[in-house]
């Protein structure tokens, strides 16, 4: 997919184009922005990059907590027996982990993501609806303040899993639950409210001439990505809805014996879990799809494929949640139904791998920071898509149940996929947040730790899991021993090494190799035609958007 | 589109409305789990409401202004759209609660089912629908159910009526008639309030007379779930439209440029429907 500008440029601001960059988004020039300065302009702005780049400094901060959190797992895992933390605060700290992981880190990073780019790549002046846009924002900091706090709660915080099954989180759980289901409400919120920008964003202020199938796959991808999220953000509303209900007016929704039963969480909550983990690694597809062409300088293979690769993958996400339930007690043609519609989607990931490859295919391929990313995304990426696989034969998966091979599974399709995306679209617009281009010696060592950290985690995993090992447990049985060490080793190689990352954004917001507009020779689409960085205010006056045939 | 799409400098409503809402559920959580903090939620859910005000007179003034383009007015129809749809997925996660108890869970606890297990766990349950005998002893269940041709089929009437008077007053708006649609649109809020006003008679007659109470079992669980969320939805609904009936007698809307209207009236719809959503699935069959 490779549309091609005329060679006018859309206007520019000359006084954007001044050296000093004050923020990552690169633009602190008086006279333009008329309001306040200092923290109250980012506590009012309406401008489609300053959110973004609050979106993607929140994500990065919950990153860090998320993973001093799962340092402490590994931590306490070390070694068998139990050394540093009581098993309680142990399934604290899983739990956390995990939402603040998936709540926190990623959906928060590709929003962030979609911010600054989208308007951008579709050569729009800001997001649909720009204070909405605030608001959505400033509803994260809210929100997981609310939840980080109910750690010093009394009774602690949610300790029942990123899941939180009832009976667990309802009969078992700790008062602070109550506390942990209304951020959850407010994180759905700003979402929701987030994806309906995102989606009116793309379907009205696409740059004339431009037609959905010229849009960058980047902004399909997430406009599939909002289509999801506006539909089961709600569902997980409406559990959690009747959790709270459960929990403080005494109804049965999750307890057999009012009539109600705790599987039905499994089945509402996964309802909305299944296309989650799409909301988290659509934009990722998205991502991989705009380097990958740029860094092999050829135009992405299956243009076309990919878009409609994508609808089926999010068609199908409504279909197959039961497959995380198959040792719960399903009737057996539930388990056959289930099965069979998860290994479909095998089908439309699989073409977008051969697509990815086939766009390497004889191309002149270079191997900067964000390719490097990429191409690791591809490869590890696919390893978790086959452990899913594995995971989607259901007598099989008797087996693996809540064992450390679902953890491996999942670890490798959200770290090293959703997770590597991220940072590779980092790496790739940096030039065009902050006009200069990172730096390359750093992201190697960056990529390179990081790769080594988060195989050297993970992969063992798969091996404990298969051995027998189940997930959420404080001590383990000696034979996983080794195992063990090998992961929490490489938990802290790749926990430190983001230091390197931090390091990295901060050098290159401060200086570093000045970009041009088209930072990657390779690159095509409409975000480089504006300056780097981009200035507050970009495509006030549409471009005109001529297609090419793909 | 020529460079006309407004973007609204910076805002303080979005972030004190973050505020606010912050305010309002830790307050809520803070009664729920202390028994303190009722006041400070009244002040928390007041300042929303507040800074949604403030906020919507905002837009209003700029798209009075004449701030708003046709692409504005697309931005806000999809966004209303969408917004809606939400709403949509949001009951029918409790739709798909009420057909999964209803289809799965009561009659499996009585044995039926491929596997039979649960049937173990009290052995002289029997399942019905509406489920009076819950599994346990703890839990009486309600001892009457209410019949859906009494109140309820009043309340029915109310809702299609109020659909089809907010569609004439629509229609009037149309046509320019103001008065005509202000007069109609006073039917339709008046409609609205009988709603709720029966259903408050409902609730009252549940609770005090027929022993459906959201601690009946599954029953009054999914009874006041749908019902409750329904009619909070009645009520932030009527709300809208009487704002929108204050803009109609201050004469804001045009004949061909009236989406605030248009909005509620949607909204207004699509609360109707769930309505007889819930008729036919929680009253009737
Ligand atoms: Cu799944």
């Amino acid at each position: 997919m490779a549309p091609k500008l005329p060679p006018r440029l859309p206007p520019q601001h000359p006084l954007e184009q001044a050296g000093e960059a004050a923020g990552p988004a690169g633009h602190a020039e008086a006279g333009y922005h008329h309001g306040p300065k200092g923290l109250l302009r980012w506590l009012l702005t309406t401008n489609h990059k300053e959110i973004g780049t609050l979106y993607l400094i929140f994500s990065l901060s919950m990153f860090f907590i998320g993973g001093i959190f799962a340092l402490v797992v590994r931590a306490e895992l070390f070694q068998p027996g139990l050394q540093l933390v009581q098993p309680e605060f142990f399934n604290q700290m899983t739990t956390m982990h995990g939402l603040i992981m998936v709540f926190g880190a990623v959906m928060p990073g590709f929003v962030g993501l979609a911010n600054w780019m989208i308007p951008l790549q579709i050569g729009a002046p800001d997001m649909a609806l720009p204070r909405l846009n605030n608001f959505s924002f400033w509803l994260l900091p809210v929100a997981f303040t609310l939840l980080l706090s109910t750690l010093l709660m009394p009774g602690g915080g949610p300790n029942f899993g990123w899941t939180f099954y009832a009976p667990l989180s309802t009969t078992y759980s700790p008062p602070s639950t109550t506390f942990f289901i209304l951020s959850l409400h407010m994180a759905g919120i700003s979402s929701i409210l987030g994806a309906i920008n995102i989606i009116a964003t793309i379907l009205n202020l696409r740059a004339p001439g431009m037609r959905m199938m010229d849009m960058p796959l980047f902004v399909w991808t997430w406009l599939i990505t909002a289509f999801l999220l506006i539909a089961v953000m709600p569902v997980l509303a409406g559990v959690i809805t009747m959790m709270l209900l459960d929990i403080n007016f005494g109804t049965s929704f999750f307890n057999a014996a009012g009539g109600g039963d705790p599987v039905m969480f499994q089945h509402i909550f996964w309802f909305f879990g299944h296309p989650e983990v799409y909301i988290m690694i659509l934009p990722a597809f998205g991502i991989v799809s705009a380097i990958i062409p740029t860094f092999a300088r050829k135009r992405l293979f299956g243009y076309a494929s990919m878009v409609y690769a994508t609808s089926s993958i999010a068609i199908l996400s409504f279909l197959v949640w039961a497959h995380h339930m198959f040792a719960v007690g399903l009737p057996l043609v539930a388990e056959l139904f289930f099965m069979y519609t998860t290994m479909l989607i095998a089908v439309p990931t699989g073409v977008k791998v051969f697509n990815w490859i086939a766009t390497l295919f004889q191309g002149s391929i270079s191997f900067e920071t964000p390719m490097l990313f990429a191409l690791a995304f591809v490869v590890l990426f696919s390893i978790g898509g086959f452990s899913g696989l594995m995971l989607a034969i259901a007598p099989a998966d008797f087996q693996y149940h809540d064992t450390y091979f679902v953890v491996a599974h999942f670890h490798y399709v959200l770290v090293p996929g959703a997770v590597f995306a991220i940072m590779a679209a980092v790496y790739y617009w940096l030039p065009k947040w902050t006009g200069h281009y990172p730096n390359e010696r750093l992201g190697r060592w960056h990529f390179w730790t990081s790769v080594v950290g988060v195989n050297l985690t993970f992969f063992p995993m798969h091996f404990s899991g298969l051995a027998g090992m189940p997930r959420r447990i404080p001590d383990y049985a000696l034979q996983f021993a080794d195992f063990n060490m090998a992961s929490s080793i490489g938990a802290l190689l790749f926990g430190t090494s983001q230091l390197l990352f931090v390091w990295m954004i901060i050098k290159c917001v401060r200086g570093g190799e000045k970009a041009p507009a088209k930072a990657w020779d390779g690159a095509e689409d409409l975000e480089w035609t504006v300056p780097s960085p981009a200035p507050l205010h970009t495509f006030e006056t549409p471009p005109r958007f001529q297609h090419q045939e793909h | 589109m020529s460079g006309s799409y407004y973007v609204p400098p910076q805002s303080k409503w979005p972030a004190l409305g973050s505020l606010a809402v912050g305010v309002m559920m830790v307050s809520l959580g803070m009664q729920l789990v202390h028994g303190i903090g009722g006041l400070v939620m009244t002040l928390g859910m007041a300042a929303v409401l507040t800074v949604m005000w403030l906020w919507f007179r905002d837009v209003v003034r700029e798209s009075r202004q004449g701030l708003y383009d046709a692409q504005m007015d697309r931005s806000f129809r999809w966004g209303m759209g969408w917004f809606i749809f939400s709403e949509v997925m949001f009951f029918a996660a409790f739709f798909g609660a009420l057909f999964y108890v209803r289809v799965f869970a009561v009659p499996w606890l009585d044995g039926e089912g491929a596997k039979g297990v649960a049937a173990l766990l009290w052995p002289d349950f029997t399942a019905s629908w509406p489920l009076m005998n819950p599994p346990s002893e703890s839990i009486s269940g309600p001892r009457e159910v209410l019949s859906p041709w009494q109140l309820p089929l009043v309340n029915t009437i109310f809702l299609v009526t109020s659909s089809v008077t907010l569609t004439i007053a629509h229609e009037a708006l149309k046509e320019g008639y103001r008065n005509t649609a202000r007069n109609w649109l006073i039917g339709t809020i008046l409609l609205g309030v009988c709603f709720l006003v029966v259903q408050g008679i409902e609730y009252y007659e549940a609770y005090h007379h027929y022993g459906i109470t959201l601690q009946a079992g599954i029953y009054g669980s999914t009874f006041f779930l749908l019902t409750g969320f329904h009619g909070a939805h009645v009520t932030i609904g009527a709300i809208t439209l009487s704002v929108m009936l204050m803009r109609v007698m201050k004469g804001h809307f045009d004949r061909d440029d009236h989406f605030g209207f248009e909005a509620a009236a949607w909204y207004w719809h699509f609360v109707d429907v769930v309505w007889i959503g819930l008729f036919i699935f929680v009253y009737v069959l």
